[in-house]
C-alpha cells in the first residue's frame, strides 16, 4: 500500500505519515438491540470501491479527518475535518453529492 | 589472455588495475570491470555449479539474466558477478561447489541420478518419515543452498536509507526509447527523473556499436534538466509508486505520470546441453566484447531466429572472432545483411539451426540440422561443428514486468512473436519494445511520444510534439520477421538435459513430466517444477517454459497464457525493503540518576525502566517499613479541558466524573463500546474545567488517540493535551512518607488537610507539584507531578530527605509484588481484549444508573444481565513455589483458565498470583489447581486484596 493522502491541516503527505481508523461507523443513539449492537461493533462493509473512513495524522498534527478513497486503487477522492454536531450526520463530499443526485458511483 | 585490442565502446580504464581475491587466488582486471569480466579475462569459464545437477555454468548475457553468475562476496551472498564493479580488496567465493568449481562431487546427482530425480523429487521423498526432516534439511541445504548467510549480526553494520522523490514523470529505462522519452518530456517543461539500472544510460546503443549515440542522447536529457539516475534498477510498482534501488539507498519515487521503457531480453534457444559454458545469447557475446574487450571465443558459430543473430555475426568477426556459421532458421531471409554476412566469408546456413551442443566442461562442438514442425533435426541435414562459442538468438521478449505488476494484462502477438503489455492502466505509457517497438527508429519514436503524452497529461505542451512523433511512427516500415522458435530443438536420439531453467535445472523432460502427472497449466506446473522461480524471475526461462507446455498441452501460447508478475524485479537485499532499524527508547528525565544508582534496566513497552536495584526484597520491604520511592514518568498523562470536559469523561470511562470536586481524585476503568476493558488509570479534577488523566504506560497513545477520536466524531467543547513527556512522576509510598515531604513542604499533610484520594497543588522543594494520595502499592503514598526539567533535582532532594527514614529507591519488579499483594489488576496483563469490567471483579466501576450513555454501557447492561462465565480471582499458594505466569487452570483434568500474574511475597510468606477461571469455580476459599510443566498445585481463591484489606494503611 502506497499513496499521498491531504491532510486538512497540513497538507499533502506520504500514507505512512498516517493512522488508519478504519470506515466510518455510526455510533447508535439509543440502547441498540444485540443485533445491532454486535453488527456494530464487529461488522463492517468492507468495500469494494469508494469508502468514507477516519485517518489521523500520527506523525503530524494529530488531528482526526474523514477521506473518501478507493479501496481498489487507493485513489484518494476527498479529505476534510468533520464539522458535524453528531455522528449521524455527515460532511458534504463529492461522493455523497453524487448520490444524493441519484448519479453514479465514483470509482 | 582473453583481452582484446582497445574497443571504441569499452568501460575499462586500462590505466587503472583493481585486484580482488576469487577463491583466495589473485585476480587482476582494470578500472570499469565487473567481477565477471575481470575472471574472465584471466582464463576463468565455469562460476557456478548449477542447483540442482552440480553441471558448471558459464556467462550466458554478461547482463545478470541468470543465476549462472552468482557469487559470494564476503558476506554478501548472491552478488551478481557479470553486473557488479571489480573492486580492490573485494574477497569473492564461488557458490554451490564443493569442494571446487572445477571438481565438484555433486555432479553425480547429474551422472547417476537423472533418471532418479525428476520434478517434484525433493516433495515425493522427503516428506516421510517427518521426523526425519531436520536431518534431511541439512544435506539438502547443503547440496542446494545459494552463498552463505551471515545468521546474526550484533549490531547491523550496514545501514540503509529512503529517499522521497516526487516528479511530474518517471521514466523506467534509459535506452533509446527511455532517453528519447526523458528529452521530449523535459522539453515540455515536466520534471523528470529516469532511472536505469546499468552503470549508464545508452542500453543496447552502448555495446551494439551506437555508444557515441548514447552518449549524445545522454547529454541533450541533462541538458533538458532530466535527473538520470544509474545504476538504479526499478523494483516494482506499487500503486505508483516505484522504488528503485541504488547504492544503499532505496528511492520512493512517486510520479503524476510514468514512461515504462524497460526494453527487452533476448531469449535462449532450447537443445541438449545448451547449459554448457561457451554457449551464449549474442547478448552476452556482445557485451564482453563491446564493453569488456573480452574475445568471447575463438571459434563461433551463431544459431539465431532474427536478425540480430545475423549483426551478431558482423559484430564478432569484426572484433577478432573467427565465425565459422550463422544458421538463420528463416529459410529465406535475403537482404543488405545477409549479404554483408556472407560477404565477410561466414557461412550462412538458411532454414537451420542448433539441435545439439557438445562438451563436457566447456562447449567443445554442435550440429546444426534443419528441423521438422516438432524440432527434430531431419535425417541427411545434420552438420557437426567444432567451436568454443555458440552464441544463440531466440528472439526478444519485452521486459514488461513493472507494466504488469501496474495492471496491464500480457496478451501474445504472433507478429512480434512475445507477449506484449496491453490495456496498461492510465497514466502509464509503455515506449520501445514493451509498445512493440524494437528497432531502433521505431523505438526513439515510441520513446518520444510516450514523454510527450506523459508530459501533456501533467499539463505541460500542447501535444503537438506527441503528434508529429505518432505520424513519424506510422510511416516507419514494418520490422523485418523473424522465425517461431520451436519449444525443443534436438537429434533424432538426443543425449543430454536441455535446459528450460538454468537458475532452477528444470529440463524439458521435467516439464513433460509435470504436465503428465496433471500439472497442466503454466501455473500449476510453475510451482511444481520451480520453473521460472529462480533467482532471474523468469528473465530468459519464461518464454521457453511456456512454449514447452504449449508443445506438450497441444494448447496455443496465447491459451497457455503467462504467469503472474511481482516484485521485485530486480534482485535487492531485504534491507533494502526494512531500510534502518528503527526502535526508539523513551527514557524519563530521571533515568540517568537510576542507572547512578545501581537499577537494573528493562524494556518496558517504549520505555527503559529501572526494574530493580538489586534487591527485590528489601525494596519492596522498605516501601511496606519505612518509605520508598519509584520513578512513574512513564504514566500516560494528559489534560483533559474545557467547558464539556466532565461531560466527555463521563462518556468514555464507566463511572461518573463530571461530579468530581475540585482537588478530588477517582480511579476509572476505560472500555470500548463491546464492553472490554482497554486501559485504566487515575482522574484529578485539578479545576472546575480541567482534569489530569494518567493512564497506563504503555496505553498513553492509544487513550490520547481515542480521546481525539471521539472528540472529532462528537465535537465537544473539549482539548486534550498529552503532557506525559512533559510532566515527571514520583511515587513516595511507605508509613514515613508523609514525615518525609514534611520536611520539603509547607503544605498541610494531614490526613484531615490531605486526605486519601486527595490531589493538591503543593509546593515540594521549590517545585510546583500535583501531589496525589493514591496507593497503588498498598501503602501510605503521595504520586507526585512536576515539570520534567526539575526531574532530577526533585529526586535527589526526596531521595536526600528520606535517608534518615531508610528510604530506597525501588523498581517495577518489587513495585509488581506490592501491587499484586493488593491483588490491583496490570491493564494487558491481567486483562486481554476479551475482558470485561465485571468479570475482572470491577463491577463496582460500572455506574449503569449514569442517564447519560458511555462507552461500552450497551454491552455492560448485557454482561451484567447475563452474568459472568469467567472471573479473575486472586490465589494463594503456601510456600515459595511461584507459579509461571501462563500455567494453565485445570478443571477436572481440562485446562478452563490461565494464571495471569505470580509472584512470591515476602510480607505474606506466600505465593499470591492473579488467575482467570470458570466464574462458577472461583468462590473464595474455593480450591484451585495450576498445572505448569510438569507440577501440579493446588492453590485458594482469595477474594480482594491479600493485604490490607480494609484499606486502613492506605487511609492512614
Amino acid at each position: 500500500m502506497s499513496f499521498l493522502l491531504n491532510c486538512p491541516i497540513c497538507g499533502t503527505r506520504e500514507v505512512t505519515d498516517f493512522g488508519f481508523g478504519g470506515e466510518i461507523v455510526v455510533r447508535p443513539q439509543d440502547r441498540p438491540g444485540e443485533r445491532e449492537l454486535n453488527a456494530y461493533n464487529y461488522f463492517r462493509a468492507n468495500t469494494d470501491g469508494v469508502q468514507r473512513e477516519w485517518w489521523w495524522h500520527r506523525a503530524g498534527c494529530r488531528t482526526w479527518f474523514q477521506a473518501e478513497r478507493n479501496t481498489s486503487t487507493n485513489e484518494v477522492l476527498w479529505t476534510a475535518v468533520p464539522e458535524i454536531t453528531d455522528a449521524t450526520q455527515a460532511p458534504v463530499s463529492p461522493v455523497a453529492q453524487a448520490r444524493a443526485a441519484g448519479g453514479e458511483e465514483l470509482r | 589472455m582473453s583481452r582484446l585490442d582497445p574497443q571504441p565502446a569499452e568501460r575499462i580504464d586500462r590505466s587503472k588495475k583493481v585486484e580482488f581475491k576469487f577463491d583466495g587466488k589473485s585476480v587482476t582486471g582494470f578500472e570499469g570491470d565487473t567481477i565477471a569480466s575481470a575472471l574472465y579475462a584471466q582464463g576463468q569459464r565455469i562460476f557456478s555449479r548449477s542447483f540442482k545437477y552440480h553441471r558448471p555454468r558459464g556467462i550466458v548475457s554478461a547482463s545478470g539474466w541468470t543465476a549462472n553468475t552468482l557469487v559470494q562476496d564476503g558476506e554478501w551472498p548472491g552478488v551478481r558477478a557479470t553486473t557488479e564493479r571489480a573492486k580492490h580488496g573485494m574477497e569473492i567465493k564461488h557458490q554451490n561447489a564443493w569442494p571446487s568449481l572445477n571438481f565438484d562431487v555433486m555432479r553425480a546427482s547429474d551422472i547417476f541420478g537423472g533418471p532418479f530425480m525428476p520434478a517434484g523429487f525433493y516433495y515425493k521423498t522427503f516428506i516421510w518419515p517427518r521426523s526425519a526432516w531436520p536431518l534431511y534439511e541439512k544435506v539438502l541445504r547443503h547440496a542446494a543452498g545459494l552463498g552463505v548467510m551471515k545468521k546474526s549480526q550484533a549490531h547491523r553494520e550496514w545501514r540503509t536509507d529512503y529517499r522521497r522523490r516526487h516528479c511530474d514523470v518517471l521514466v523506467i529505462g534509459g535506452g533509446v526509447a527511455g532517453l528519447s522519452a526523458a528529452i521530449a518530456a523535459a522539453r515540455e517543461g515536466a520534471d523528470v527523473v529516469l532511472v536505469d539500472e546499468d552503470v549508464e544510460p545508452g542500453g543496447q546503443l552502448l555495446w551494439q556499436g551506437k555508444h557515441e549515440q548514447a552518449r549524445k542522447l545522454a547529454e541533450e536529457a541533462r541538458a533538458a534538466g532530466v535527473e538520470i539516475m544509474s545504476s538504479a534498477p526499478a523494483l516494482g510498482y506499487f500503486d505508483g509508486m516505484v522504488p528503485v534501488w541504488q547504492g544503499s539507498t532505496l528511492h520512493q519515487i512517486r510520479a503524476q505520470r510514468h514512461v515504462a521503457a524497460t526494453g527487452s531480453i533476448e531469449q535462449p534457444l532450447v537443445f541438449p546441453n545448451n547449459d554448457l559454458p561457451g554457449v551464449m545469447l549474442t547478448t552476452g557475446a556482445l557485451k564482453l566484447a563491446a564493453l569488456y574487450a573480452l574475445k568471447p571465443g575463438e571459434n563461433a558459430v551463431i544459431a539465431t531466429t532474427g536478425e540480430r543473430g545475423l549483426e551478431a555475426a558482423l559484430a564478432l568477426q569484426a572484433a577478432g572472432v573467427n565465425v565459422i556459421a550463422v544458421a538463420d532458421l528463416l529459410p529465406n531471409r535475403s537482404n543488405e545483411l545477409t549479404a554483408a554476412v556472407e560477404a565477410a566469408g561466414i557461412q550462412l546456413m538458411r532454414g537451420m539451426t542448433v539441435v545439439e551442443a557438445r562438451g563436457n566442461k566447456h562447449l567443445k562442438g554442435c550440429t546444426l540440422a534443419q528441423i521438422d514442425e516438432n524440432g527434430v533435426a531431419k535425417p541427411g541435414t545434420e552438420e557437426r561443428f567444432d567451436c568454443d562459442l555458440l552464441a544463440v538468438s531466440g528472439g526478444t521478449v519485452p521486459a514488461s514486468s513493472l507494466m504488469l505488476q501496474a495492471g496491464a494484462k500480457a496478451k501474445f502477438n504472433s507478429e512480434a512473436n512475445c507477449f506484449l503489455p496491453e490495456n496498461p492502466p492510465p497514466g502509464i505509457h509503455p515506449a520501445g519494445a514493451v509498445a512493440g517497438k524494437e528497432e531502433l527508429e521505431a523505438a526513439a519514436l515510441s520513446g518520444t511520444l510516450a514523454g510527450a503524452r506523459a508530459a501533456q497529461e501533467c499539463e505541460f505542451g500542447d501535444g503537438s510534439a506527441a503528434t508529429a512523433a505518432a505520424n513519424a511512427l506510422e510511416a516507419l516500415p514494418t520490422p523485418a520477421p523473424a522465425a517461431p522458435s520451436p519449444a525443443y530443438q534436438r537429434t533424432a536420439k538426443p543425449t543430454g538435459k536441455a535446459f528450460l531453467d538454468l537458475d532452477e535445472d528444470v529440463t524439458t523432460k521435467d516439464m513433460k513430466y509435470a504436465i503428465e502427472e496433471g500439472y497442466d497449466s503454466i501455473e500449476l506446473s510453475k510451482r511444481y517444477t520451480t520453473v521460472t522461480m529462480g533467482p532471474s524471475q523468469g528473465r530468459v526461462s519464461q518464454l521457453p517454459s511456456i512454449r514447452a507446455v504449449a508443445a506438450q498441452t497441444g494448447l496455443s501460447i496465447d491459451e497457455t497464457g503467462i504467469t503472474t508478475a511481482r516484485p521485485p524485479w530486480s534482485t535487492v537485499p531485504l534491507g533494502a525493503w526494512a531500510g534502518r532499524p528503527f526502535t526508539p527508547a523513551k527514557r524519563s528525565a530521571i533515568h540517568a540518576r537510576q542507572r547512578e544508582l545501581g537499577s537494573h534496566v528493562k524494556w518496558a513497552g517504549d520505555w527503559r525502566r529501572a526494574y530493580d536495584y538489586g534487591d527485590v526484597k528489601g525494596e519492596a520491604a522498605a516501601v511496606h517499613q519505612a518509605v520508598g520511592m519509584i520513578d512513574v514518568s512513564t504514566l500516560g498523562k494528559m489534560i483533559v479541558s474545557g467547558p464539556d470536559a466532565g461531560q466527555f469523561l463521563d462518556r468514555m470511562y464507566t463511572n461518573r466524573l463530571s461530579d468530581l470536586k475540585v482537588g478530588r481524585i477517582r480511579y476509572g476503568v476505560l472500555g470500548n463500546d463491546a464492553g472490554r476493558i482497554t486501559d485504566d488509570g487515575t482522574v484529578c479534577r485539578v479545576a472546575d474545567d480541567s482534569f489530569l488523566v494518567t493512564t497506563t504506560s504503555s496505553g498513553a497513545d492509544a487513550v490520547e488517540r481515542w480521546f481525539t477520536w471521539w472528540l472529532a466524531a462528537w465535537e465537544m467543547e473539549v482539548h486534550v493535551t498529552d503532557v506525559t513527556q512533559g510532566l515527571c512522576a514520583i511515587n513516595v509510598a511507605g508509613p514515613k512518607a508523609r514525615d518525609l515531604l514534611g520536611k520539603l513542604t509547607d503544605a498541610d499533610l494531614s490526613n484531615e488537610g490531605f486526605g486519601y484520594l486527595d490531589g493538591h497543588q503543593i509546593q515540594i522543594a521549590g517545585v510546583q507539584c500535583l501531589a496525589m494520595r493514591i496507593g497503588f502499592v498498598g501503602e501510605l503514598g503521595y504520586e507526585i507531578h512536576y515539570p520534567a526539567a526539575c526531574g532530577q533535582y526533585l529526586w535527589d532532594q526526596i531521595l536526600e530527605a528520606g535517608t534518615e527514614y531508610g528510604i530506597k529507591p525501588f523498581g517495577l519488579e518489587p513495585q509488581r509484588i506490592l501491587r499484586l499483594e493488593k491483588a490491583h489488576i496490570i491493564v494487558g496483563q491481567d486483562t486481554d481484549s476479551e475482558s470485561n469490567a465485571y468479570e475482572s471483579q470491577m463491577g463496582w466501576i460500572v455506574k449503569l444508573d449514569k442517564e447519560e450513555d458511555f462507552m461500552g454501557k450497551w454491552a455492560l447492561e448485557r454482561a451484567n444481565e447475563r452474568g459472568m462465565v469467567n472471573t479473575l480471582v486472586g490465589f494463594k499458594i503456601d510456600g515459595d513455589d511461584v507459579p509461571i505466569e501462563g500455567s494453565a487452570v485445570v478443571v477436572d483434568g481440562q485446562p478452563a483458565g490461565r494464571v495471569t500474574s505470580a509472584r512470591y511475597s515476602e510480607l505474606l510468606g506466600q505465593s499470591i498470583g492473579l488467575a482467570w477461571v470458570p466464574a462458577e469455580h472461583g468462590k473464595d476459599g474455593s480450591p484451585l489447581h495450576i498445572k505448569y510443566g510438569s507440577k501440579n498445585q493446588t492453590a485458594t481463591i482469595v477474594h480482594g486484596a491479600f493485604y490490607d484489606p480494609d484499606q486502613e494503611r492506605l487511609r492512614s
